[in-house]
């Protein structure tokens, strides 16, 4: 392990430390927050229980959905979009404002549409993401070198040919961090929404331990989520490094 | 019956101030011939290429191949190799070079063979699996002219293949390149800025004009067929080189603006 990598687990490792010191000494009433220790063994004593198996799977699910739905739609319509300039200048104004629309302000229309289903949080978690995977995309498709257009042109290659063998594979590095950044957006979007109005769900545990001052499973539940995202998105950047290596000159 | 024929071929940018590129130019390649073409630079060389691979349609006169019209599209037996690096990244050497045959539907133990024989054949037997980040410019050049190879192309264009390389490396493409010329039969157009590559390479060498781009004169340089870069050190290789050079002074200083 690096030096940096040192440092870096040695700083969280101190904070964590000074929480749970600050928490043991009284400085932090327990009301507020609890200590880093009692949020693991609340987290480990639910996790152990199954108390909240469903709620997780439901949650986990929901994002998945959220995540295939968005890179799957977002790399069509970036595909699609960029093969039709007048479509894409006329949407363009879309693209810039898109993420300055607060997209929670349309949940109680997506109920009304879509009932108190999962279906609105997975709508949250998709709308919110897709953006990022278009714009991405669009990105990388933008930057395949006029050469190897012309070869696709002698290879006689037709659109969608030409998409996915020279496009789509030149630009994936791009896509791949659309896809990053629609896991993150995935994830705040439908736990998000399962905090607003949802019978189950990660979010909406959070929500009901907060609202009963119920501290060790609110915490717990939050450090699982924390724990969660983490992992999926270091295992994100380890992929991604190995997808970049074979690129970079050695 | 010349296996490439361009009959009063002329290409012009349109716009606002349209730009005159290319012609009108006539030229007859016969077939199997090495046929180099040298002009100042911003004379229309690449254009020329362009048209030829039906990668652009001319603006008035008609491209030939094989006597069907060349128009629009890149007809099957056409073969293009470009200056600037088209090895595609996200693929090894041997998937580089299996594209072409790929893309065809050819079966796939097919596609190993032939492959094997290009990887033997460009010296690129030990990166076969390499990525083309880990090459040096010569072998990504070379991992693009296997491809083209692969398809057994009738015509091959080659536009400046050498132009990013170093003079060494350039002299000892120019050797492959006369070696897969003999061994494929092929005939072969190479565009190029250096004028002792197409005295070395070529059966005759075009030299163009400033723009718009026009053959000043065909030059046959009268080499046997057997030959390798060891004949620019011959005497009638200077004699070739100064008159190529003589022609082309004047149209240089022109594109400079100096005349």
């Amino acid at each position: 392990m690096d030096k940096v990598a040192v440092t870096r687990i040695a700083i969280v490792a101190l904070a964590v430390a000074l929480l749970e010191a600050l928490c043991r000494l009284g400085v932090i009433p327990n009301f507020t927050v609890i200590p880093p220790s009692a949020m693991a063994q609340s987290l480990w004593k639910i996790l152990a229980s199954g108390r909240f198996s469903h709620d997780i799977a439901a949650t986990l699910v929901n994002v998945g959905i959220a995540i295939v739905a968005a890179m799957l739609a977002g790399v069509a319509a970036g595909t699609a979009l960029q093969g039709w300039p007048a479509a894409r200048r006329t949407l363009d104004p879309l693209f810039a404002t898109y993420y300055a629309v607060p997209m929670y302000a349309f949940y109680p229309l997506l109920i009304v549409i879509f009932g108190l289903g999962d279906f609105p949080q997975v709508a949250i978690g998709f709308l919110l993401a897709v953006m990022a995977v278009i714009i991405n995309t669009l990105n990388g498709l933008d930057r395949v070198p006029a050469v190897l257009l012309k070869t696709a042109r002698v290879h006689g290659l037709g659109f969608i040919q030409e998409a996915f063998h020279i496009r789509l594979p030149y630009a994936a590095p791009y896509v791949f961090t659309g896809f990053k950044l629609a896991v993150a957006y995935s994830f705040i979007g439908v736990i998000g929404a399962e905090f607003i109005t949802s019978s189950r769900g990660i979010g909406y545990e959070i929500s009901f331990a907060y609202n009963n001052f119920d501290n060790p499973v609110m915490y717990a539940m939050i450090l699982f989520i924390l724990l969660l995202v983490i992992t999926v998105n270091l295992s994100l950047h380890v992929w991604e490094k190995r997808l970049l290596a074979r690129r970079r000159r050695a | 019956m010349s296996h490439v024929a361009l009959r009063g071929v002329t290409r012009v940018y349109p716009g606002k101030t349209p730009v005159h590129a290319l012609g009108p130019l006539d030229l007859e390649l016969a077939q199997g011939e090495f046929f180099a073409v040298v002009g100042p630079s911003g004379c229309g060389k690449s254009t020329l290429l362009d048209v030829m691979a039906g990668l652009a349609s001319p603006s008035a006169g008609e491209v030939l191949f094989e006597n069907s019209n060349v128009k629009g599209q890149v007809p099957d037996g056409i073969g293009v190799v470009f200056q600037e690096d088209a090895s595609f990244p996200w693929l090894t050497v041997h998937d580089n070079i299996a594209f072409g045959l790929r893309r065809r539907g050819v079966a796939e133990a097919e596609v190993a063979a032939q492959v094997g024989y290009a990887i033997e054949f460009m010296g690129l037997k030990e990166f076969a699996q390499a990525y083309p980040a880990q090459l040096s410019g010569g072998m990504r050049q070379r991992v693009c002219i296997a491809r083209t190879l692969v398809l057994k192309p009738r015509l091959i264009l080659l536009d400046e293949p050498f132009g990013a390389l170093d003079q060494q490396t350039r002299l000892l493409m120019g050797d492959e390149l006369l070696r897969l010329w003999r061994e494929t039969g092929a005939t072969i157009l190479l565009i190029t800025h250096s004028l002792d590559e197409a005295a070395m390479l070529a059966d005759r060498v075009g030299v163009m004009s400033a723009r718009p781009g026009r053959f000043l004169e065909l030059i046959a340089t009268g080499w046997p067929r057997g030959r390798d870069s060891t004949i620019v050190a011959s005497e009638s290789f200077g004699r070739l080189t100064s008159r190529i050079w003589t022609l082309l002074r004047g149209e240089s200083l022109r594109a400079l603006g100096h005349g």
